[in-house]
């Protein structure tokens, strides 16, 4: 059995700054096996697998491979030990071919028409279809994806590591992919696959490691547990969230959306025919798989995103006017009256600015107001105090950039300073990512009072727990489809989950 | 007419090196604003070295040594100016734009201390470097233009082919690019981005540094002239006019070297109008950067991690 | 199993970013550069001097402030020009911080300077005798502004509409107004000599009889205005987050395109009034070397000011000192006048290298064997 072991961890930990990212992580995987690693957003999953592929260096313990203790300091070393990691932000050169991507960093003699005769002879062998001449920047993101594998591959890697694989891929490619891990496992390969979705560990791996906030549970073999004992695991108690829920009051239509149709820039249709409405006092969860059309969908609400067809209407409660916000900016937004909230998911990098304090961040929504050309540091720095008191924010005080706060804090501040304009729209884009159990329970709650206001909140979430007992109705989109609303009191995470892969069963349906 | 093409074949050499040497700088992610600097470094490297050995060897000057002994001197000289870039924007992470900047100014201060110490004329030094094919002149015109001059001017052409050739035709070519679109996924893959942009940037201003030396010996035939920094930035422009392409650069340094002398070959032109015509380049580089621009191309930007560091840590 | 594995080298360290420092060791770490760097120029001077450092210093320190004389006018010219020095590459360096700030590399302070000078001077030429004193002041200093305007807001619209690269437009600017200059001196200069002479009766006044305290003060207010314009307005606030995050700009509904562009009328009309003192309130002519080069020098001040006008002050002197000091000493011990290059450029790459001590640290790796 100990001769088997392909590569070994032992208390391996990683700080940045005062925060341990990794603490004590032991870890072993054998050739020819599947290990997951199972984690929530933010448990250290990533950290880790980049110190085994030599982008982190760990601050403290050892690493063995085939039984010797090994220093990785780069991403070449790794690579000497035929280590071999898909990012899940691709690491792909733009303006070169696939082939020339994927030989990239080899040393062995420069020809590429051969290397473009063995990309298609991997891509064949395993199912892949990749032209190996085409350009990265006219690729779609599975396209990507796939020569990212193929790159490893190509490497002849023993040890591969897949940091969230699926998250970008239709269920029929995701099934694809499994066949070749699958056929990489019989060839006595290791695989150590990052994700959180159970189902796809129940299926995929042999054995699951689960970390928690930086810390290693546990390691179980796939074959003697099950979904909620690997749930418990991974979030440390049964999940009864025990979200308190209020009857919707003295609902009406705010935010009427109609058809909406948006083309990114690589001319993928990111939203098709989007139909919903809004109501105040309720909270709306938006569903989906990541990338399916939630982030330009909110960016279109708030002024952000160029539609290409539809209409975003909006009943102003206090006039009864009906205004139409599509293709209109944020200011413009404004100044119809308005008032519109926007938690986005990028905190730091488009809801904050991270060098600058608690102040003047809160001065970001308010700062236009008023005549004067100068600024009017008053008011921000009363509402930071409030918000810093009445959310319990951890700084050391109102002057300290964001930047230093943790993860949970950044998002009260952010949170805070939306609520604090008194809004009738709160648009919130994955507002507990990376939050631990008692700040996602205060992001709960302030939610909850925003819908008690009155305010029609639209919450995207990526926990089905979550949004079925915190939402009143959940609107499940699928590749920029709105593919169901259903009942958050009534409806199963199952029904969800269906409506979550329904257009791409259709498409399957097609015979495509 | 002859003469004119002549002369400006010699001046767009100098542009050659000098583009060719900060084409290398740039595919590694250097923006390396001290080209200036270090083409009077290289310049006054090569010219020091040539003085002493003169001096030393009196009238047994071996014409091999006398053109090598120069040579090897500017290559080191523009080496060692890039690698003090490469250590502050490398190893200790400085802006690559202050440091470039503070190296001109640094390059352009030592090379006047180190010309003030011989005097500005190399004109015995120069003979050697002017030189020309042994047939040139019975050929006629074609003589004249292809085979008239001296070693450096091949030298330019030779160094831009072949860098032409590195960069799109080997892997060394193909690791530099990708190191200057995107040192991360460089380096995921394992190439050492710190090595690679040391080395191209010091190879690079070892180059550019030549072209500071055909400038100075060539062109001028040995008259040193205070304005090798201005033959610098004319060279940085020809990057930008050839899209980072130093085979382009070829035909490019040619018709920057025709614009910027045309001012005396053509008649009736005024004094003062030679001087809009030496804006010529400047100008017809700004149109080049905004057409390409606007038709975003990806093949002819910039590189992507122009003038952006890397740290592998950061977050 | 027995496959052979290379044995890696332990790296001994390694760098990790660090958090803020305290100011007082961030003032630490940026002395030692400046002394280190004195220490390295002082080597390098006497190697070429033969002579006692100590005497460099002193004949450095004379340069600038005149300690040496006993003629209080001498000692006067020389702190006057210091100051005069100062005021100028301040100016220029406040030009260029609100364009930075908002990461638009603006490297074309040098051509806006000068096509701000050549403003002044031709208003000076053609209109001198024609407008009374006033009204020329006026109209001169409207050229200045509006040809300064002129030369940074074009690379910017450029910037903002197509994403051209402004760092090398900038720069290509700059060379065009050299030639521009150059052009001015062939065809108006009457003798053909391409120097023209000063016209010192159209300048700008001179207050309580001093030649360059006109010039002193203006910078001085427009220091405080662009400390405050940076800090305290609105629109130094857009720079700001601009700067930080276009993402955030976009976010909070900021016209991204429009506050570059109205950011470098800024920073082009304060280059025009740098080349208006320099040839209105100094020179009284102009030449293609009026700017002298400030304008790249303004660059790395600015910068390395972390962009903020009241440190600005210390580090404009801080180069200027040293500028002024090492002609100094060319002159005193007779060696080039390069050598002022020179030293400057020694003091720039300390202090440039020093801010690496300030971001990041390095981390002796513990000794982890052993478990092996």
């Amino acid at each position: 059995m100990g001769d088997n072991v392909a590569i070994e961890l032992r208390n391996i930990s990683k700080y940045f700054g005062n925060n341990a990212a990794n603490k004590n992580i032991n870890l072993k995987v054998n050739r020819g096996e599947i290990l997951s690693i199972l984690g929530e957003n933010g448990s250290g999953k990533t950290t880790l697998m980049n110190m085994i592929a030599g982008i982190y260096y760990p601050d403290e313990g050892q690493i063995f491979i085939d039984g010797q203790e090994v220093t990785i300091k780069s991403p070449k070393d790794a690579f000497d030990y035929k280590i071999g990691m898909v990012h899940q932000h691709f690491k792909l050169v733009d303006v070169f071919s696939a082939a020339e991507n994927i030989v990239l960093g080899l040393n062995e003699k420069f020809n590429l028409k051969k290397a473009v005769a063995s990309v298609a002879e991997i891509s064949h062998k395993y199912g892949f279809e990749i032209d190996p001449k085409k350009k990265v920047y006219e690729m779609s993101v599975s396209e990507k994806q796939t020569v990212e594998i193929i790159k490893v591959l190509y490497r002849g890697a023993d040890i591969l590591i897949l940091d969230e694989p699926t998250a970008v891929l239709t269920p029929q490619e995701t099934q694809k992919l499994f066949a070749v891990l699958r056929k990489m496992k019989e060839n006595g390969k290791s695989i150590i696959i990052i994700t959180h979705k159970l189902h796809e560990v129940l299926s995929l791996s042999d054995k699951v490691a689960v970390l928690r906030k930086g810390e290693y549970i546990g390691t179980v073999n796939t074959a003697e547990t099950n979904e909620s004992e690997l749930t418990e695991m991974m979030v440390g108690e049964k999940v009864i969230l025990n979200i308190e829920r209020s009857e919707p009051k003295n609902t009406e239509d705010r935010l009427i959306v109609k058809d909406l149709d948006c083309i990114n820039r690589d001319g993928v249709m990111v939203l098709d025919d989007v139909t919903f409405t809004a109501r105040s006092g309720e909270i709306l969860g938006i569903a989906g798989i990541a990338g399916s059309g939630q982030r330009e969908l909110l960016e279109a609400i708030a002024g952000l995103q160029k539609l290409d067809n539809g209409e975003i209407f909006y009943n102003d409660p206090s006039t009864g006017n009906v205004e139409n916000l599509r293709n209109k900016t944020p200011i413009q937004i404004r100044d119809l009256g308005v008032r519109l909230s926007f938690v986005p998911e990028d905190r730091l990098g488009m809801g904050l600015v991270g060098n600058m304090d608690i102040i003047d961040n809160m001065m970001l929504r308010s700062y236009k107001k008023g005549h004067s050309i100068f600024l009017e540091r008053k008011a921000p720095k009363d509402l930071a105090q409030h918000v810093i008191e009445s959310l319990n924010v951890v700084t050391p005080g109102a002057t300290t950039p964001v930047r230093r706060l943790s993860g949970g804090n950044v998002q009260k501040v952010l949170v805070g300073r939306e609520i604090a304009s008194a809004p009738t729209v709160l648009l919130a884009a994955y507002p507990v990512r990376g939050l631990d159990i008692g700040a996602s329970y205060t992001i709960y709650n302030l939610l909850n009072e925003q819908k008690e206001k009155g305010v029609a909140v639209v919450f995207v979430g990526e926990d089905l727990d979550v949004l079925l007992e915190l939402c009143d109705r959940i609107m499940v989109i699928g590749s920029g489809k709105v593919t169901g609303i259903v009942d958050g009191r009534t409806a199963t995470k199952e029904e969800i989950g269906l409506l979550m892969t329904k257009t791409q069963s259709m498409y399957e349906k097609e015979g495509l | 007419m002859l003469s004119f093409i002549v002369s400006a074949i010699r001046l767009g050499m100098a542009f050659l090196f000098g583009s060719t040497g900060e084409t290398i700088a740039e595919k590694s992610g250097h923006l390396n604003l001290g080209i200036p600097g270090v083409m009077c470094v290289g310049a006054a490297m090569g010219c020091y070295a040539e003085y002493l050995y003169l001096d030393y060897a009196r009238l047994n000057a071996i014409p091999f040594l006398a053109i090598i002994i120069p040579i090897l001197a500017t290559l080191i000289g523009g080496a060692l100016m890039g690698l003090l870039y490469s250590f502050l924007t490398v190893t200790l992470r400085a802006n690559q734009n202050v440091t470039g900047l503070a190296l001109t100014t640094f390059g352009v201060g030592l090379s006047d201390y180190m010309i003030n110490k011989t005097g500005p004329i190399y004109t015995k030094g120069s003979k050697f470097f002017t030189t020309s094919l042994p047939f040139a002149d019975e050929l006629g015109w074609f003589g004249k233009i292809f085979l008239s001059h001296g070693i450096l001017i091949y030298l330019a052409i030779i160094i831009a082919l072949l860098t032409s050739f590195v960069l799109t035709k080997t892997r060394v070519g193909l690791h530099l690019r990708s190191v200057g679109e995107n040192p991360a996924t460089a380096d995921a893959v394992g190439i050492n981005v710190a090595k690679y942009r040391y080395l191209a940037t010091c190879i690079g201003c070892g180059i550019a540094g030549l072209g500071g030396l055909s400038f100075v010996m060539d062109y001028l035939h040995g008259n040193w002239e205070y304005c090798i920094d201005a033959i610098g930035w004319l060279a940085i422009a020809l990057v930008i006019f050839t899209v980072w392409k130093p085979n382009l650069g070829i035909i490019g340094s040619i018709v920057f070297g025709a614009l910027y002398i045309a001012s005396s070959y053509i008649t009736g032109v005024s004094f003062a109008n030679k001087e809009l015509f030496k804006m010529l380049p400047y100008v017809v580089t700004i149109v080049v950067l905004i057409i390409t621009s606007i038709m975003d191309k990806k093949e002819n930007q910039p590189p992507l991690g122009l003038g952006l560091n890397y740290f592998r840590e950061e977050r | 199993m027995e496959k052979a594995i290379k044995k890696v080298k332990t790296v001994p360290f390694h760098i990790v970013k660090r958090d803020p420092m305290a100011w007082y060791y961030n003032l630490l770490v940026r002395a030692g550069a400046v002394i280190a760097a004195l220490l390295v120029s002082a080597v390098f001077i006497t190697l070429m001097t033969q002579k006692n450092p100590i005497e460099v210093y002193a004949s450095m320190i004379d340069g600038a402030f005149g300690i040496k004389t006993n003629n209080p006018d001498l000692r006067s010219l020389r702190i006057w020009s210091l100051l005069q020095n100062v005021a100028i590459l301040l100016c220029i360096s406040l030009a260029v911080t609100p364009a930075f700030k908002m990461r638009f590399w603006n490297c074309g302070a040098e051509g806006q300077v000068l096509v701000g000078g050549l403003a002044t001077v031709m208003v000076m030429m053609f209109l001198g005798d024609k407008l009374s004193m006033p009204v020329l002041i006026i109209v001169m200093i409207l050229a200045s502004v509006i040809a300064g305007i002129i030369w940074a807001v074009l690379p910017a619209v450029f910037k903002a509409l197509w994403n051209t690269n402004e760092t090398l437009f900038t720069l290509m600017m700059n060379y065009v107004a050299i030639q521009l200059v150059a052009f001015f001196l062939k065809y108006f200069v009457k003798s053909g000599s391409g120097v023209l002479s000063p016209m010192p009766q159209f300048g700008l006044p001179r207050i309580a009889g001093k030649d360059y305290l006109l010039n002193i003060i203006i910078v001085a207010v427009i220091t405080i205005l662009v400390y405050i314009y940076l800090k305290f307005t609105k629109q130094g606030y857009e720079i700001s987050v601009v700067g930080e995050s276009e993402n955030t700009a976009k976010y909070i509904g900021i016209n991204v395109k429009k506050v570059i562009i109205r950011t470098l009328i800024v920073s082009g009309a304060i280059c025009g009034i740098a080349g208006l003192l320099l040839v209105g309130g100094t020179n009284h002519t102009i030449s293609t070397t009026t700017a002298g080069g400030r304008g790249f020098t303004a660059i790395m001040v600015s910068w390395l000011a972390k962009f903020d006008p009241l440190y600005m002050v210390f580090t404009t002197f801080l180069i200027v000192f040293f500028d002024i000091g090492a002609q100094q000493v060319s002159t005193d011990f007779r060696i080039p006048n390069a050598i002022s290059d020179i030293v400057t450029g020694i003091i720039l790459f300390f202090i440039i290298g020093c801010e690496f001590f300030l971001q990041y640290k390095i981390v002796l790796n513990k000794n982890r064997k052993e478990n092996a």
